[in-house]
Formats: C-alpha cells, sequence, structure tokens
C-alpha cells in the first residue's frame, strides 16, 4: 500500500462520501463512524507520503497508469506533503470535535452532511496533490459546491443570502481559473503542471502567457478573499454553522495560498513572476490594504466571530504579501503561515464553537464571565489569540518574524509597518474580549442583578463551571498543545520541508 | 454598483481582448493545442483501448480521474440540494399550514380543503396542485408512450459511446428527462411513486461508487488506481479490452449516477422541498 | 492596417467569446434579481464552454471518431482535436451543478424573505437587525 498513498488520501474519504450517504438513508448511526474512519485513514496516508517525500524526495503516481503529460499524475513534493498533513489534520479533528453540534443542529440530515464534509476533505486534499492544471478546477469546484451546501444551512437566518453572494464570487473565481488554464492550453497544448512550465520559458514574450498568469491569479483571488475580492467572507463565515466554520474557515484560505504559490513556483517559474511581470510591487500594497483593512474593521465588529473572520481577511494579506516579496524568506514566512494559520484559526474556531454551544451567541454582551464559566475553552482561546497576536513561542511568532525579515529584506517597508500595525491592533481585539470574559461580573441572563438590595452577598447561585462536553473540550486542548509544539519545531520544519519547497533560483 | 460592474466589464474585456492578440487563428491545424498532446490521443485510442470514439476513451480512460470527479460534483450537487431545502420531519407543517385542493372525479368540482381541515376520506376525491390545469388527454398519452422510447434512447446512448457521439452524461441525461417528462405531463405525485425518492438517492450513490470502486477495484489488484489493466483476468479479455470494457462499466456508473441526480434536483427545486406538489 | 483587419477577422470567434463573457459578468454584478445574476453567471460559465471548444477546431476536419484504417497511420489532422471536448464535458456538469445549487438557495432565501430583489432582502436584513438590537 506504501506506493499508493497519494490515491488513498483522496480516493478513500471519496468512496466513504457515498457510502455515508446510502447510511444516511438506511441507518443514521454509521454516518459518523465512516467518516472518522475515512478521514483517519487519510490523514495516515498523508503523514506517511510525507515522510516518503522526506526521505526520497517527489512521488510522483500516474493515473490509470499513463504517462504524464498525456495521463493525470499526482506529483507530491515538500511544498504540498506538509499542507497535506495539515489539511488532514485539521478536518479530522474538526470532525472529532463538531459531532455533537451538528447532532443537535441537523438531526434528520446527518447522511447529507457528513457527505458533504468528506467531499469538501476529498476536494481540499485533491488541490493539494494534484499536478494537472485542470483536474485542480475540477476539485475546485467539488470544494467549492459542498462548502456552499456546508455554510448555507445553521440557526442563523442569513446564512443562504450569505453563501449565494459567496456563490458567485466563488464562480467567478473558479471560471477565470478555467479560462487561464484555456489560454495556458491554447499556447502550449498541455495540462500537466510541469510540462506547463518546461514548455513556458520560449513564450514568455508572448501576451498571452501574461494573460493567463494575471487570469489565473485574480480567479485564485477571489477564491482566498484577497482585497478587493474579500467582500463575500466575513458574511459568508459569520453565520454558518460551527461545523462548517471549523472545517472551511481555516482551509479553504489556506489551500487557494498554495495554489497561488504552486502558480508562482512550479507553473510559472519565480524568474517570470517576480521579473517578466512586474506586478510584485502592486500586489504587496494590495496585501498591504487588506491586512490594514482587516484589523480596522475587526476593530469595529460587535460579534466575536465576525471579528474573527475579519482577522482571517488579513492573514490572508500576510501570506499573500509574504509570497510576492521575491525573496526566500518571505516565500518561507508564506508557506510556514498557511501551516500556522491553519492550526491557530482551528484553534480559535473551535473555542468559539464551544462558546455557541453553551450560549448560543457570540456577541459581546453576552460573553462576560466567561473565563470563570468555561476555563478550558478560554484557556484554549488564549493561546491561540497569543498565536495570531504573535507571541513565542506559539507558532504565530515565528512566521511573523520571518513575513518581517522577509520584508526588510526587500525593501517593502510597508508590509512591515502593516504587520506590525496588525499585531498591535490584534492585541487590543483579544485584550478586550479578555477584559469582557474575565473581569466583568457573571451576567444574570434573566434581567438585571441589582433589583432589590440583597441583605448579605449570597453564596454562588451561577454554576462555578459549565464547560463544553469532552468531546469538544479534546480536540480543542490538542490543537491548543500543537500550537505550542509546531512553535518550537519551528527550526526542524523550515530545516527539514520548507527549504526543499522553495526552488534554488529563489534568493 | 451599474457604473461599477460597467467599469469593470470593460477593463476586463479589454483585457482579454488584447491577450487574445496572440493567439493561433481558428481552425489553425497546426496551433500548439494541436501539435503537443492530443495527437497522442488520435493515434493511439484504437490500438490501446480499442475505442474509435477519441473523446470517450480520453473521458473515461486517459483522463478518467477528472471524470470520476465530475460525476461526484453532480452527485454533490444533488445531495446539496436535497440537504438546502428537503423539509423532513416537518411535513406536516405544510399540510396543516395551507390549504390543498380536491377535485371530485365524477363532477369536476374543485374542493378547497382549508389549513387544518378534514381530508376527504374517499378514492374520488383527487389531490391537484394549486397550479392545476385540466388534464389534456393528449399531452398525457403521448408523454407516457413515449417515455419507454427515451429510455431506450438513453441507454443506446450510453453503450453506443464507444462508437459513436454519446456516453454516460449524455445518456444518464435523457434517461432522466425520461422520468421528468412523465412528471410534467402527469404530476409530481405520481413520478414520485414510480421512481421513489429513497431509490433515487441511493442509486445516484450507486453510479458513482461504481464509478470510484472500479478505481479501487484495479488498485486493490495491485494495479495504479484506475488502471483498467487490473481488470484482465477478472473479466477474461486480454489488456487491451480489458480497457475497452473498463470504459463501459464506468460510463454505466456514470449514466445510472446522472439520470438519479437529474431526477433528484428537478423533484427538490420543483416541489420546493415538500415532494407533494410540483410543475 | 491591413494587418489588424486581417487579426480580427482570423479570430473572430475569440472577440465573439469575450463579449459574451462580458455580457455575463456584467449581468452578475449590475443586476439586482436575484434570478437575473444566476443567469448571467449561466452566460459567463458558457462563454467559457464555447472559447474552449472553439480551440480544438481544425479546418477542413471531421469529428475524432476514427474511421477504419487498418494500417494507416491515423492523420491527426483530419480530426478536431478531442481535448476541449473532454474539458468542457466537465465544465458543462459543473455549470448544471453550480445552477442546480444556486436555484436552491434562491428558493431558500424567497422562502425566508418572500422577495428575490437584493436591495428589498438587504432592506429586510437591516430591520430585522435593528429589532433584535433594540430588544
Amino acid at each position: 500500500m506504501n506506493a499508493h498513498y497519494p490515491a488513498l488520501l483522496v480516493t478513500v474519504p471519496l468512496l466513504s462520501g457515498f457510502v455515508i450517504s446510502t447510511a444516511g438513508w438506511l441507518n443514521k448511526r454509521f454516518c459518523f463512524p465512516i467518516a472518522v474512519a475515512a478521514l483517519a485513514v487519510s490523514a495516515f496516508s498523508c503523514v506517511g507520503v510525507l515522510l516518503q517525500v522526506i526521505e526520497q524526495g517527489a512521488v510522483i503516481y500516474k493515473l490509470g497508469a499513463w504517462e504524464p503529460p498525456f495521463g493525470i499524475v499526482y506529483h507530491v513534493d515538500h511544498l504540498n506533503g506538509l499542507v497535506l498533513v495539515v489539511v488532514s489534520m485539521v478536518a479530522l479533528i474538526n470532525l472529532i470535535a463538531s459531532k455533537r453540534t451538528v447532532q443537535e443542529e441537523f438531526p434528520e440530515k446527518l447522511g447529507p452532511f457528513y457527505t458533504m464534509y468528506v467531499f469538501m476533505c476529498t476536494g481540499l486534499l485533491g488541490i493539494t496533490v494534484t499536478g494537472d492544471a485542470f483536474n485542480l478546477y475540477v476539485l475546485l469546484e467539488i470544494t467549492a459546491l459542498s462548502g456552499y451546501g456546508l455554510l448555507s444551512m445553521s440557526n442563523n437566518d442569513r446564512s443562504t443570502f450569505a453563501t449565494l453572494n459567496y456563490l458567485y464570487m466563488g464562480t467567478i473565481g473558479a471560471c477565470f481559473y478555467l479560462l487561464g488554464v484555456g489560454y495556458l492550453y491554447i499556447v502550449t497544448g498541455s495540462l500537466n503542471m510541469r510540462d506547463i512550465a518546461q514548455i513556458l520559458p520560449s513564450l514568455y514574450g508572448s501576451k498571452a502567457v501574461v494573460a493567463a498568469f494575471i487570469i489565473c491569479l485574480v480567479g485564485v483571488w477571489a477564491k482566498m478573499a484577497f482585497f478587493p475580492l474579500h467582500g463575500w467572507l466575513p458574511n459568508a463565515y459569520t453565520f454558518a454553522s460551527s461545523a462548517a466554520s471549523g472545517l472551511i474557515t481555516p482551509l479553504v484560505t489556506k489551500v487557494m495560498i498554495y495554489v497561488m504559490i504552486r502558480l508562482i513556483l512550479t507553473i510559472f517559474t519565480p524568474a517570470f513572476a517576480f521579473s517578466v511581470v512586474l506586478v510584485s510591487k502592486p500586489i504587496v500594497w494590495l496585501a498591504v490594504i487588506a491586512i490594514v483593512m482587516g484589523a480596522v474593521l475587526a476593530l469595529a465588529s460587535r460579534n466575536l466571530k465576525k471579528m474573527l473572520t475579519y482577522i482571517v481577511v488579513a492573514e490572508v494579506g500576510y501570506m499573500v504579501g509574504g509570497a510576492w516579496l521575491g525573496n526566500r524568506i518571505g516565500m518561507t514566512g508564506a508557506i510556514l503561515h498557511i501551516v500556522n494559520d491553519a492550526l491557530m484559526t482551528l484553534c480559535v474556531f473551535l473555542a468559539v464553537g464551544n462558546i455557541v454551544y453553551k450560549i448560543k451567541d457570540t456577541g459581546f454582551e453576552n460573553l462576560q464571565g466567561l473565563f470563570r464559566k468555561m476555563p478550558f475553552t478560554m484557556g484554549a482561546f488564549v493561546i491561540g489569540a497569543m498565536s495570531i497576536i504573535g507571541v513565542p513561542p506559539t507558532c504565530g511568532f515565528f512566521s511573523k518574524w520571518y513575513l518581517i525579515s522577509g520584508g526588510l529584506q526587500a525593501g517593502q517597508y510597508g508590509f512591515v509597518a502593516a504587520l506590525l500595525f496588525s499585531s498591535l491592533v490584534s492585541v487590543v481585539l483579544f485584550f478586550r474580549v479578555f477584559e469582557i470574559g474575565f473581569y466583568e461580573p457573571l451576567a444574570d441572563h434573566h434581567g438585571h442583578g441589582h433589583s432589590a438590595p440583597q441583605p448579605e452577598p449570597q453564596p454562588q447561585m451561577h454554576p462555578m463551571m459549565d464547560e463544553a462536553p469532552v468531546s469538544m473540550l479534546v480536540p480543542l486542548m490538542v490543537v491548543a498543545a500543537g500550537l505550542v509544539l509546531v512553535g518550537m519545531y519551528t527550526g526542524d520544519i523550515v530545516e527539514h520541508i520548507v527549504r526543499f519547497a522553495i526552488p534554488n533560483a529563489l534568493i | 454598483m451599474k457604473i461599477i460592474g460597467l467599469f469593470i466589464v470593460v477593463l476586463t474585456g479589454g483585457f482579454l481582448i488584447y491577450a487574445a492578440a496572440d493567439f493561433p487563428a481558428w481552425g489553425d491545424p497546426n496551433s500548439p493545442a494541436s501539435l503537443h498532446v492530443s495527437p497522442y490521443y488520435l493515434e493511439t485510442t484504437v490500438e490501446l483501448t480499442h475505442v474509435p470514439n477519441a473523446v470517450t476513451s480520453v473521458v473515461a480512460d486517459y483522463r478518467g480521474y477528472d471524470t470520476m470527479f465530475e460525476t461526484t460534483v453532480i452527485f454533490t450537487a444533488g445531495v446539496v440540494c436535497f440537504f438546502v431545502l428537503r423539509a423532513l420531519g416537518r411535513k406536516g407543517l405544510r399540510e396543516e399550514s395551507q390549504e390543498r385542493l380536491y377535485r371530485h372525479v365524477l363532477t369536476g368540482v374543485t374542493v378547497r380543503v382549508k389549513a387544518g381541515g378534514k381530508i376527504p376520506e374517499s378514492s374520488d376525491f383527487q389531490r391537484i396542485d394549486v397550479s392545476w390545469t385540466p388534464p389534456d388527454l393528449i399531452i398525457k398519452t403521448i408523454c407516457r408512450l413515449l417515455v419507454p422510447f427515451i429510455q431506450l434512447f438513453g441507454l443506446y446512448v450510453i453503450c453506443f459511446g464507444h462508437y459513436s457521439p454519446g456516453g454516460g452524461f449524455q445518456g444518464g441525461v435523457i434517461l432522466g428527462a425520461s422520468i421528468i417528462v412523465y412528471a410534467i405531463s402527469t404530476d409530481l405525485r405520481s413520478a414520485v411513486q414510480r421512481f421513489r425518492e429513497k431509490t433515487d438517492a441511493l442509486l445516484a450513490a450507486t453510479g458513482v461508487f461504481i464509478y470510484a470502486g472500479t478505481g479501487a477495484l484495479c488498485l486493490l489488484l495491485g494495479f495504479n488506481f484506475l488502471d483498467y489493466h487490473a481488470l484482465a483476468p477478472i473479466l477474461f479479455v486480454d489488456r487491451v479490452m480489458a480497457r475497452s470494457h473498463g470504459i463501459f462499466i464506468v460510463e454505466v456508473g456514470v449514466g445510472i449516477a446522472v439520470m438519479s441526480t437529474m431526477i433528484w434536483i428537478y423533484n427538490v427545486l420543483a416541489s420546493r422541498g415538500h415532494y407533494d406538489e410540483g410543475l | 492596417m491591413e494587418d489588424i483587419v486581417q487579426t480580427v477577422v482570423a479570430k473572430y470567434n475569440y472577440w465573439i467569446y469575450i463579449t459574451l463573457m462580458m455580457l455575463g459578468l456584467y449581468a452578475m454584478i449590475a443586476k439586482n434579481n436575484l434570478i437575473k445574476k444566476i443567469v448571467g453567471m449561466n452566460i459567463f460559465q458558457t462563454a467559457i464552454i464555447l472559447f474552449y471548444v472553439s480551440i480544438g477546431v481544425k479546418k477542413n476536419a471531421t469529428i475524432p471518431i476514427m474511421q477504419e484504417v487498418h494500417g494507416h497511420a491515423v492523420n491527426v489532422a483530419a480530426y478536431h482535436n478531442p481535448l476541449p471536448h473532454v474539458l468542457m464535458l466537465t465544465a458543462i456538469v459543473v455549470g448544471v451543478a453550480t445552477l442546480g445549487v444556486a436555484l436552491a438557495f434562491a428558493i431558500r432565501i424567497y422562502n425566508q424573505y418572500k422577495t428575490l430583489e437584493e436591495d428589498e432582502i438587504l432592506a429586510q436584513i437591516r430591520t430585522r437587525e435593528e429589532q433584535m438590537g433594540k430588544i
């Protein structure tokens, strides 16, 4: 089975999707275990394939046993090996943590929900592992469709309308990507990523190639919510159910960033992306605007979940800016930030999921006294917040360090200033939440607590601790611990994996 | 919004036109697209897969992996429509909160039953849709007569995809259309009675499972995923014929999946999730 | 001048498809009605499909179904390019799937807000938020 890891990690979730769909009609109790088993096998294969890549270099898997460029080929190198492991782990952890919320919100439609969940994972893993440009489009659409389904149903009234707006933007993005691949096909005649990369250098002067690059880039930006195409993200992710936002928010934007990095590094080599097409500086300025705008809008929101989605917009700005700095350190920072941001976002969204499970709303006025009520959840939330701010030894600090160094080396002082500004704003954002959670007295939900003067202070009438159930707490703790662990092992990750993910041509 | 839209559209259109200046002319047989990868498909399709239709062999064999995900896409669309709209467990809500129309068959009198009222028991009363039109004998009869021919043609398109334009998707849509034409010409309830929702959903999953399962079978037999050579010992044919048969098996799977999903989506959308009234 | 006219005439298929694409894109951005936006999305996707299929055309060629040519080498220039057709099979299916999902969303939104005009929906959302904010 070793040789088949690349195929297994995509097809096992795919096959399980159909089994879950059938089980949803026959016996609903099997849906969750099958999904967990499928994602566990997939995670195991991802780790296996990454270890293979570290040992022997790139792993190539020919589907249907056709030689590239005639058939579709899976090409796993250090870059996607790393992203694969992150995606499958995040999906698995979120699946386990959200079992209760799904049972509560969609009791009769467990089959379709888990089917869409597993298809989404299939799509994300497939986007990461494929070496064929058109195959990427098909998997992009699977991810998108299952994402729309997952995001559109929740207890909130606004989710369907927000998802429809996401659908428009997502379709425009995917169609632009398809158009870009079409342009590439017209001028090269091939769909295989590395084959295109071989044919392109002789065509660098052609306008069609430049256009293909920009069209593909705009398409991917629309899907990752990079300014100015970010309008759909805050609404779509805020009003979704906890299980859906826990899966989609950490992963989809990061995988799109991976696609962009793949475009820059592999299909259009760094020489083309940074020297022939002179768009790096404007893109970094767009990233600066994205970061500043995300930070400012996060300050303006009165809802915890919405605040976090604006932070996601800013994080996308970090990664796009880091990738387009044009030097090795910046690219390292961007790749490292893919891993770190996925984990941080998962941590805070799982914590918010626990809060929603207990309190049903995330407006700031409802968060009072949370530290006493849910100490473990809020503890993990604090670790996630530290990572977003960039406090050592959590992983967020290290990727920010790389990004800032890269910015200084490239002379993009605006980018560095934006990074520091956004860290300061994150401090304000999260300490505001901590203050509400810590210091204000426990809110009395039925009215105002001081209607009649009490002769003596009442002993605790409110429960000391009303924590979320264990099945939701343990994954959260694991992720929070993971944030610190990944931070401490950053050196190893960069040394053994990220260093080889970036071609030597990039200094 | 209109001005912004106009501006974006003019900008994008201008950019695309500017880029198209470098394209090969229309119909040029020496364009890079025609010279690089596709000659291989045209030259080897008969000798390596025994399938004269190059499009079918590329769809189901050379790039069969794409087609598997494409079938998954259409299945996912069915699942999403079901998930979003289907009103399960709250069926009672619609029946109680809306008035229903019943028609006495013998006299043609329409009875309107108000919300929460008693439903007439006898079989003389027939439930009709809110948007009911008098049944047209010609349309009903012709459609009923046509359905088996449409289905036969759909099966033909699936099976002859090897030798003439056709294949799983096309045949599946035609098969689905046969049930939908029955639903449109009579009413949704009778079509759902003949092809129930549970059967529909299970068939859709089975269809795509056949496709992905064939690939997994090849994997389990030691070859790469979707390498149809692995099927040669099972089907008792030589390796090249095994590819042709493998293509046929997956096309059948695709046809089943597409038929069921088309009907599923139509039912869910036309009845707005309630499966009782429709177009 | 001759050059430009030559270019325009030789590649007229591209101009048509780009125009169609931009029409669809404009409908998606500028129209108010949800169904019109969905129709625009469909036009946009269909234009891209036509664009791809036009890549595979060769002058004086026939459909890519091999005639019985035992022993002779296949004359590649006599058959249309099959690859864009294959890619567009996928794109058509994806377009249909997205259309189905978008319509399902539109039906659900109509059930919730009783209108399909975007500005009215936004106005209703605003009033609901204000009401909830007051409570």
